[in-house]
């Protein structure tokens, strides 16, 4: 009886031993935004149902790209889960500093993953970061100054049409700009705008053979077509102005269009903090007839740096995470309009979600961008508002602070241009591209 | 005649002294200002101070959302520990300098000085692998290290300056008793330099308080101290600036109360021999 007694203890004393064993904290570095917080307060649901748990590194987007850098270049693996986006991914995928995510479970469903985000998200057929979240670009707009201006918006506008209607909107007296834009310095604030801007104006950062195209009529086009309108139509320093600042002016009630992030249509509708939620409409970025429209695209993805020690674990809350569960669970916390956008095919078939207003347009924005193909004329990079190469956030956040000075009348357009030109192609070259 | 022009001048030198410590007050108070306001009015432009809601609600989404005093303790260590370290390594650095100096003393301590000078991302990947090697990534006991290292110029400078005003004839009058090195260093030297390495103390603490780019690389989720508290609220992309103003006078109160009480400790020891 004692020997049974003796057997049956050590048995289950084994049986804790090894689930303490196998129950790990993981260390995730992330950005600071609201899908972001919202999944740290729903950690317990993961921790609930596989025992993990979860330490949070929450950065500041540029701070936490520096970070992350830093480790998985040395291997210093203090995180086991890395926010990353889809100008990393291929880079580092490539590199070979992530852990493939090739063999994920059958009920996660990979399949579902939306294409484009899946693709941006690759490097050779191969997933490296499960996307939590994915974004485009599209048009933001006052319904009643539309109306009031006498006209209506198409649901694929041209860029004439968008400087026409932004003239027509515009009301100093009453502090109304009939467009806001981002002007500010930064390769992923106005340096991601006017890089999708320009590949609708058939523009395109390098040619085939990796030189910088900023000599171009193409590049001249889009520089002073974007000068002119927010000169016409623009907030007063819009030189420095990036998302939260457009996105200010805009729930204020002080701008009529507003073209940038699809996350951003929850934020403008909600009424708690927008004073015209009940009066915006959404359409597709803007073309000029060339068969790009202007809208980007990218996407929050969790990946998992090669050669952490937790990497079942690891995998685990990147299925939880990102999973059609996991939206399910913020839908039933907090409804359906604050659930993590553009990740899955499923969530725009679902009844629930068709009606949130922007939802449709948020879809066909992701489903119109083309990372693979991106320019009117060929080139030899992947990305719409970036080129997936390592040098580029360098290069481009020099060419952003040209193109600003030359929004703040410090230079002229043509200034720009061609000291973009000169430094862009100073740095291929020393990179060994040209 | 002569008084009034003495008021004239007390009243324009009143003025002038009243403008600066205002305008270099005026970030803080219009961090407090918006840490007050609701999410929407905090970006406002122009800012509503007086029509606007007044509300406490960021101070608790912030409690709620990160563990404050985590790190407020790491800080605390960090900031003491680094100090106390290095005025361990940096009291007889200085004493040798000072009562000992040697021809090659003067480039010795401009040499230090121009460490300050390198831009710190310079070395970050050498040191980066050098605590990945030791194990000390995300440890305090790391950031201790870095950060001693980093203000051991500074510290010894101040040091070095203070031991200079104190006559050597007394120190070579305590040896004449009979007063080993230790003895010189421990009951001669440093009573007499107390205010000296007070305000040293205090300086170093607020420096490595304040440090933002080490503490923000070396650390992760377990050392991190309230620089990365107040990293966490920083973001290009929603509206955070009131929750961001929170953790930011959360971070800063502190030091703010003990810089308030010392002042007098910490202006002298900024002025003490760097003027003469």
């Amino acid at each position: 009886m004692h020997f049974r007694k003796l057997v049956c203890t050590a048995a289950a004393a084994t049986l804790m031993a090894s689930g303490v064993a196998h129950a790990e904290t993981l260390t995730i570095a992330t950005v600071n935004n609201g899908d972001m917080i919202r999944m740290q307060g729903l950690t317990d649901d993961f921790t609930a149902k596989t025992g993990h748990n979860v330490e949070w590194v929450t950065l500041e987007e540029n701070v936490l790209r520096q970070r992350v850098t830093t480790d998985i270049t040395t291997k210093g693996g203090a995180f086991d889960i890395m926010t990353i986006g889809m100008y990393e991914t291929p880079i580092w995928g490539k590199n070979g500093w992530l852990v493939p995510l090739d063999d994920l479970s059958a009920d996660y469903n990979a399949g579902d993953i939306l294409p484009a985000m899946a693709g941006g998200l690759s490097h050779d057929g191969t997933l490296y970061a499960a996307p939590f979240y994915g974004e485009s670009s599209m048009i933001m707009y006052r319904t009643d100054l539309m109306a009031k201006a006498g006209l209506e918006m198409p649901a694929a506008p041209s860029w004439n049409f968008i400087a026409k209607a932004a003239r027509e909107m515009t009301d100093r007296d009453n502090d109304i700009n009939g467009i806001c834009l981002r002007g500010k310095a930064g390769w992923g604030e106005g340096g991601a705008f006017i890089t999708a801007m320009s590949n609708s104006f058939g523009a395109r950062w390098f040619d085939e053979g990796w030189n910088a195209q900023f000599d171009t009529r193409e590049w001249s086009d889009t520089l002073n077509f974007f000068v002119n309108m927010m000169t016409d139509s623009g907030p007063a320093g819009y030189a420095t102005n990036g998302f939260n600042e457009n996105l200010s002016l805009f729930q204020q009630g002080k701008c009529g269009m507003w073209i940038d992030a699809t996350v951003a249509a929850s934020f403008v509708t909600n009424p708690k903090d927008s004073t015209v939620a009940d009066k915006v409409g959404f359409a597709l970025a803007p073309d000029n007839g060339m068969g790009v429209r202007s809208n980007w695209l990218w996407a929050w993805a969790l990946a998992i740096p090669a050669g952490t020690q937790k990497e079942a674990a690891a995998k685990q809350f990147i299925e939880w995470a990102t999973s059609n569960g996991y939206i399910e669970l913020v839908a039933s916390k907090e409804g359906w309009a604050n659930v993590p956008p553009g990740a899955r095919t499923s969530l725009y078939q679902n009844a629930n979600y068709k009606d949130i207003p922007f939802a449709k347009m948020t879809l066909d924005s992701i489903l119109s961008a083309d990372p693979n193909n991106s320019t009117v004329d060929p080139s030899p990079y992947v990305g719409i508002q970036f080129a997936a190469i390592p040098e580029f956030a360098g290069i481009a956040t020099e060419v952003s602070q040209e193109f600003s000075a030359a929004y703040a009348g410090q230079q002229s357009v043509e200034e720009a241009l061609a000291k973009a030109q000169a430094l862009t192609n100073d740095a291929m070259e020393a990179a060994g591209y040209r | 005649m002569a008084r009034a022009v003495t008021t004239r001048r007390k009243a324009v030198t009143s003025v002038i002294a009243w403008t600066v410590a205002t305008l270099i007050f005026f970030p803080i108070l219009w961090i407090f200002v918006l840490s007050l306001k609701t999410e929407g009015d905090a970006i406002k432009t122009p800012l509503e101070i007086l029509g606007s809601t007044w509300t406490l609600e960021s101070y608790a989404v912030v409690q709620e959302r990160s563990d404050y005093f985590k790190h407020f303790t790491n800080s605390v260590i960090v900031a003491v520990g680094s100090t106390l370290l290095g005025i361990l390594v940096a009291v007889p650095a200085a004493w040798s300098m000072a009562f000992v100096p040697s021809k090659r003393t003067r480039g010795i301590l401009m040499w230090m000085l121009s460490t300050k000078m390198l831009p710190a991302v310079g070395v970050l990947y050498p040191i980066y692998l050098l605590f990945i090697e030791l194990g000390i990534l995300d440890s305090r006991i790391g950031l201790v290290i870095v950060l001693m290292l980093i203000n051991l110029p500074i510290i010894v400078w101040m040091l070095y300056t203070y031991f200079r005003e104190i006559p050597a004839e007394i120190l070579e009058a305590a040896r004449m008793d009979g007063a080993g090195m230790r003895s010189e260093l421990l009951y001669v030297l440093t009573p007499m330099a107390i205010p000296g390495i007070a305000s040293t103390i205090l300086l170093n603490v607020i420096l490595a308080w304040n440090e933002a780019f080490w503490t923000l690389n070396l650390t992760a989720a377990k050392a991190a101290p309230l620089t990365a508290f107040i990293a966490s609220y920083s973001s290009p992309e929603g509206l955070f600036y009131a929750k961001l103003s929170a953790a930011s006078v959360m971070a800063i109160a502190p030091i703010l109360v003990m810089g308030w009480f010392s002042q007098k400790q910490l202006v002298r020891g900024l002025t003490f021999g760097a003027v003469k």
